[in-house]
């Protein structure tokens, strides 16, 4: 039985909310009083996640499960997919525009660091269908 | 090191409402790729940047950094400036470049953050 589970969508291309839905869910674990340790690594995640909604897919949305042992979140959208996922994976891969870079994100880090943060990192991608990744923070 | 003295070192001004000039800061971060601040964060970092949008504020939301410095006279967003002071982080300004402003705080005494 999980604590809490929550769905948050999240719009391509849209850098006016980017991050508000991250921003939210850091609120919402706090308040439940979850272990700061755990939110800060989470929220780094998914604001990882959330952004790359944001630059890279069509849409799509964010996932928060809170168990009594874990936080569960999952991010999953519609879009291009990722055709070579270990060297998406690899630190200064990027495939992001100009436009991109000039809002401060396109550095390649962001799937590497969301693996670094969470304690269960898992990526599925299918190309010209989008992908899912699967992160879970495990509550000592 | 506290934010009032980084404010002398770059002669720096606030900008907004609030600047809380006690705050102590134990490192530093320059740079003006968020993606690079996310994946080195430390605690009671402030952030020298050159990037004026919202984001930063963002960022700095996530990663509960404090204080950030626009550097080379560059300043925020109204939505930035704006989130800022919602969210109660000191932002101030110097016309120092970025490189300049990280070698004062260097040979004054501050710490490695995270990039470079
Ligand atoms: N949801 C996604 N849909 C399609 N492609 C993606 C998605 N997420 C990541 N990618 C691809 O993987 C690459 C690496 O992603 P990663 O998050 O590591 O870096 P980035 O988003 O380009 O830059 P940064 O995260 O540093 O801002 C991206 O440039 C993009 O090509
Ligand atoms: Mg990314």
């Amino acid at each position: 039985m999980s604590i809490l589970k929550e769905e948050f969508p999240v719009a391509a291309m849209d850098f006016v909310t980017a991050g508000e839905a991250s921003a939210q869910i850091k609120r919402m674990l706090k308040k439940l009083g979850v272990d700061p340790g755990v939110i800060r690594r989470l929220a780094i995640a998914c604001y990882e996640a959330e952004i790359n909604l944001v630059i890279h897919s069509d849409g799509g949305k964010l996932m928060l499960e809170l168990n009594p042992d874990n936080v569960t979140l999952i991010s999953e959208d519609v879009g291009p997919g990722i055709p070579d996922i270990d060297l998406a994976m690899s630190e200064g891969y990027s495939t992001a525009s100009d436009d991109v870079r000039m809002m401060g994100f396109g550095a390649g880090m962001g799937l590497a660091n969301m693996a670094r943060n969470a304690d269960h990192f898992n990526i599925e991608s299918i190309v010209g269908e989008g992908t899912k990744i699967e992160m879970v923070f495990d509550i000592k | 090191m506290k934010l009032k003295q980084i404010m002398q070192l770059l002669s720096a001004r606030p900008l907004t409402d609030v600047v809380d000039e006690e705050l102590e800061i134990s490192c530093a971060c320059a740079s003006d790729m968020m993606s690079d601040v996310l994946a080195f964060p430390k605690e009671h970092m402030i952030l020298l940047t050159g990037l004026v949008n919202h984001q930063v504020m963002r960022t700095c939301d996530m990663l509960d950094i404090r204080a950030v410095c626009f550097t080379r006279g560059k300043l925020p967003t109204a939505e930035a400036l704006e989130m800022a002071n919602e969210d109660g982080i000191s932002v101030i300004a110097t016309d120092l470049t970025m490189f300049i402003a990280s070698g004062k705080l260097y040979a004054g005494g501050m710490n490695n953050g995270t990039i470079g």
